[in-house]
């Protein structure tokens, strides 16, 4: 935790505290209370008035089945995003792990969409399969399929889940290819030895080992794909047709900035905190499993 | 004068952990002074006490007749070598040399006189302008000592600085260091857990273990009256020979005229004082008789390993070698045979009793 | 055997470039269309091959920008982006470097509690709070000001606990030699300590440069006017829900714009930025 040695001082470290301390204070904890306060608050149209009411913004949310629908979609969105882009990326990693000349050279081709933002991703997918002009639209529309995202709802949920999963590839490729040559080759080689083939060496002993990885990239795409996707979300479909496209995070904003149901997305945002905190605290269990690992 | 004098020093963690229980020496002005013991004796601990990085939880610790518990060490006019040699990774050697100098302030031109001065003594002016991570393992080694040097301090302070090389290296390093400090009769503590480190490098030897000192003396003198069973197996390669004397069989071959062995509950013998031999007993002396059980030969000596028979019990410090087993060492390769019955035989004079606890040596 | 091999390498090839294409094909695609003309695009008939349009496009997303919507040059918006950015990455490793070293090199009371209460913004996106925050930033009067863009997205743990890890490996003799050296805190951070983190704090920057530079819903919220508008904004509003109005050319150059500054430095430092991307995930 802790240096053996250290510093004696009695205002140098809270000076050099000072200013992460308040802009933490400030703009994390004054907010995140906020939202706890105003989650038992009721307002009304005009922010005239507010009472006092309790639980019952949580009430009525969880007696809403649109709620329900809506965290539903997110864990559908989420399952999606992470099972498509996190086997594509481990295909490409093994691949890419092998010895073969220009590695490094597909490395860099296949990262740089990390830098790509959502909501550029967003339009650029947006422009692909766009009804009237998107390239790939007409090939959908030369195999017979009727696509259009702006009215099918299941077709919007694909187009966000294809650009969600295609800027994250790169992320989960990285980090499964740091994976794959964290594993010892020797152990590789003592596979070979004990006679297994390529195929089955990685299903016994190379998969195995990147459990870790695979755990840990599992939470990370989750939570990708419960908030960055509103870049891309609101570029693309802006939680339309027909509510298709509206996850947790999108449902948040929408309440409180278009409905002006502060409340109520108060509400959405506390509960929305407990689910990240619940995540985060299976992936510290996870850590500290990995450490002892 | 800087001579360096605990007064009854005690170090105990938060925890409530006791690490240094007490001690009292004196290392007079320009001495060598060693301190060994098994990892986790304290012999760090102290060091680092007497360096001011770790506090002091009584006593005092006095350097050249000021007491420093509540100096900073930058002002205790000490210089320390560590062990992994805490070089700036980011500075040259020049640099590394001069920082500690130029924190105090010193003129350019006497630090520039200074830290040329020890680069040559030291043999690494062509590497003043490399950074440590050009250097061998050697080399950084040097630079840390050249940093120590060139503070002209009351005391250096050594903490392992040689275990991070290899073995010829170490003992290359520990020959300059013996007379680099010979030239500049700066008074030095230094730490090490290898006895033939510290038996070749001290005029005091401070033997410790747990926290407490087990004997203090000339390294010679130490080798050939150890205080304690602990100090006999330590000190010594391999380690001396302890017999539990609970049978009465070994007591007897040599009780004679002694009113004090009959206190004593062990006897050792060092491997090079057994002589393999069939001849009878001398006076006073005694024989042991074994059943060779592995023979090392490493050229100019060969160590035999026998065991005897109806030994017990178990071995209590580091380095002691299991209950019944005895080397004997003899020199040249002529060796017994494995499974060979053997008889070793030493004369009294060569003989050493301690108590049954092994805390108190009985002279005979 | 060797022929087995030799097939074994040819699939993973073939494969890594199927990969390739994929990820590259949607960035190609507006590349092309930043080189044509509005009505070639229009008529869903779009070529697969760049066209000649290309320095005409780009001069006017840059300096006029697209007459939808927002009439605001792209220009000033990557001028905001950029700005927004570099603010986050510097200012973040500013703050962060300093409370990880009191908090790793002091010993003072309340240390852990701050330690916690730093550690526990790792868990929350300002996606969940992000109406108070908003309320607070207009309260003092934040809004359409570019501290109010970054300070915000400021206020997280992840490169404190960056600075702290890296710390921790700083061999504590180091800290000891310093102090028989007679160097204080201060002078300890700034001669030792600085210069040893700026492999990290490279790597830092690099990875807080692309998460400022890709900021969408907190920049939506803050920003009002069209001047403080940030490149990722602004595309986003060149799309009109009339399709017939969106003018397509436009939209593809600022999107190749905005992805040209995080995408270089991505390529360019990719040393630092893996080893950024690893070191703050882990």
């Amino acid at each position: 935790m802790q240096k053996q040695s250290t510093f004696r001082s009695p205002v140098l470290p809270f000076l050099l505290l000072t200013p992460q301390v308040a802009v933490v204070l400030l703009f994390f904890y004054w907010p995140a209370a906020q939202a706890v306060w105003q989650s038992f608050l009721l307002q009304d149209a005009f922010g005239l008035s507010t009472t006092f009411i309790w639980f019952e913004n949580y009430a009525e949310l969880l007696t809403q089945p649109e709620y329900y629908e809506a965290v539903l979609r997110t864990f559908i969105f989420s399952a999606a995003i992470a099972g498509s882009s996190l086997s594509f990326a481990l295909l490409l990693a093994v691949m890419a792990d092998k010895p073969l000349r220009g590695s490094g050279l597909y490395r860099t081709l296949l990262i740089w969409p990390y830098a790509v933002a959502p909501a550029v991703a967003g339009v650029l997918w947006i422009f692909m399969l766009h009804p009237s002009l998107g390239v790939l639209a007409r090939g959908l529309r030369g195999m017979g399929i009727d696509w259009n995202p702006q009215l099918n709802g299941d077709h919007a949920v694909t187009l966000i889940v294809l650009a969600a999963a295609w800027k994250q590839i790169s992320y989960n490729f990285l980090f499964f290819l740091a994976g794959l040559q964290a594993i010892p080759k020797s152990v590789l080689e003592a596979a070979a030895i004990d006679g297994a083939k390529p195929m089955r060496r990685f299903w016994t002993v190379t998969f195995p080992l990147l459990t870790p990885t695979i755990f840990f990239l599992i939470v990370v795409n989750i939570v990708y794909a419960f908030f960055d996707t509103f870049g891309i979300i609101d570029a693309m479909t802006g939680g339309g047709p027909a509510k298709a496209t509206e996850t947790l995070v999108y449902k948040v904003y929408l309440d409180g900035l278009l409905g002006g149901n502060l409340g109520s997305s108060a509400a959405q945002s506390v509960m929305l905190m407990v689910i990240v905190v619940a995540l985060t605290a299976i992936q510290f269990r996870y850590v500290e499993r990995k450490v002892t690992y | 004068m800087s001579n360096v004098s605990l007064r009854n020093v005690r170090k105990t963690y938060p925890g409530g952990f006791e690490a240094i229980k007490g001690i009292d020496f004196e290392i007079p002005d320009g001495q060598f002074c060693v301190l060994v013991g098994p990892s986790g004796c304290g012999k760090s601990t102290l060091l680092r006490m007497v360096a001011g990085l770790e506090t002091v939880t009584s006593g005092e610790i006095d350097i050249g007749g000021r007491v420093v518990n509540e100096v900073e060490p930058a002002d205790r006019d000490i210089a320390m070598v560590f062990q992994n040699y805490a070089l700036y990774p980011h500075m040259t050697v020049y640099n590394n040399m001069a920082y500690g100098l130029r924190n105090r302030g010193m003129p350019k031109p006497e630090i520039d006189t200074r830290v040329r001065e020890a680069a040559q003594i030291l043999e690494i002016t062509t590497m003043l302008d490399r950074k440590p991570r050009q250097l061998s393992g050697g080399q950084r080694q040097r630079v840390a000592m050249g940093r120590a040097i060139v503070r002209q301090p009351k005391v250096f302070l050594f903490d392992e600085p040689l275990s991070n090389l290899d073995a010829k290296l170490r003992v290359a390093m520990r020959v300059e260091i013996r007379k680099l400090q010979r030239r500049l009769k700066t008074t030095s503590i230094y730490v090490t857990h290898d006895q033939l480190e510290a038996m070749t490098l001290a005029d005091i030897l401070v033997v410790m273990n747990g926290g407490q000192v087990e004997q203090i003396g000339n390294p010679l003198e130490i080798y050939r009256k150890p205080a304690t069973t602990f100090v006999a197996s330590f000190i010594g390669a391999p380690p001396m020979n302890l017999i539990p004397l609970d049978g009465g069989e070994i007591a007897a071959q040599f009780a004679g005229d002694s009113r004090s062995v009959a206190a004593a509950g062990v006897l050792g013998v060092r491997p090079e004082d057994l002589l393999i031999s069939t001849d009878a007993t001398a006076t006073g002396g005694i024989a042991l008789d074994l059943t060779v059980e592995a023979i090392e030969r490493v050229g100019p000596e060969t160590f035999v390993y026998g065991s005897r028979e109806g030994a017990h019990g178990v071995s209590v410090n580091p380095g002691e070698l299991p209950p019944g087993e005895v080397i004997v060492r003899i020199p040249g390769q002529i060796a017994p045979a494995i499974g060979e019955r053997i008889r070793a035989i030493a004369p009294r004079d060569k003989l050493h009793l301690f108590s049954a606890d092994g805390r108190a040596r009985i002279d005979i | 055997m060797v022929e087995a091999q030799g097939f074994r390498r040819f699939v993973a090839h073939f494969i890594l470039w199927i990969g390739i294409a994929i990820v590259a094909f949607p960035v190609y695609l507006a590349f092309v269309a930043s080189t044509q003309d509005a009505a070639s695009i229009a008529n869903g008939q779009m070529s697969l091959l760049p066209g000649s349009h290309l320095i005409e496009n780009y001069t006017k997303t840059i300096f006029v920008g697209s007459s939808g919507s927002t009439r605001e040059p792209v220009g000033v918006m990557l001028f905001n982006s950029l700005v927004m950015a570099l603010a986050i990455a510097i200012g973040k490793i500013a703050i962060s470097i300093l409370s990880a070293y009191s908090i790793v090199y002091f010993r003072f009371p309340f240390r852990m509690a701050i330690f916690w209460m730093i550690f526990i913004t790792l868990m929350l996106p300002v996606e969940v709070r992000i109406y108070p925050t908003y309320k607070i930033a207009a309260d003092f009067g934040m809004l359409d000001s570019y501290a109010g863009l970054t300070l915000p997205l400021i206020a997280s743990a992840t490169a404190t606990l960056l600075f702290r890890q890296f710390f921790m490996t700083v061999p504590d003799e180091l800290l000891e030699a310093s102090r028989l050296d007679g160097a204080g805190p201060l002078r300890f951070f700034w001669d030792t300590l600085l210069p040893l983190s700026r492999t990290n704090m490279a790597a830092l920057f690099v990875i807080l440069f692309i998460y400022g530079w890709n900021q969408y819903l907190w920049p939506l919220l803050i920003t009002t006017r069209d001047d403080m508008q940030t490149v990722v904004i602004g595309i986003r509003k060149m799309i009109t829900t009339t399709d017939a109005l969106t003018e397509w050319p436009i939209v593809m150059c600022t999107a190749v714009l905005a992805m040209l500054p995080p995408v270089a430095v991505v390529i360019l430092m990719q040393r630092l930025f893996v080893r950024g991307l690893v070191e703050t995930e882990k």
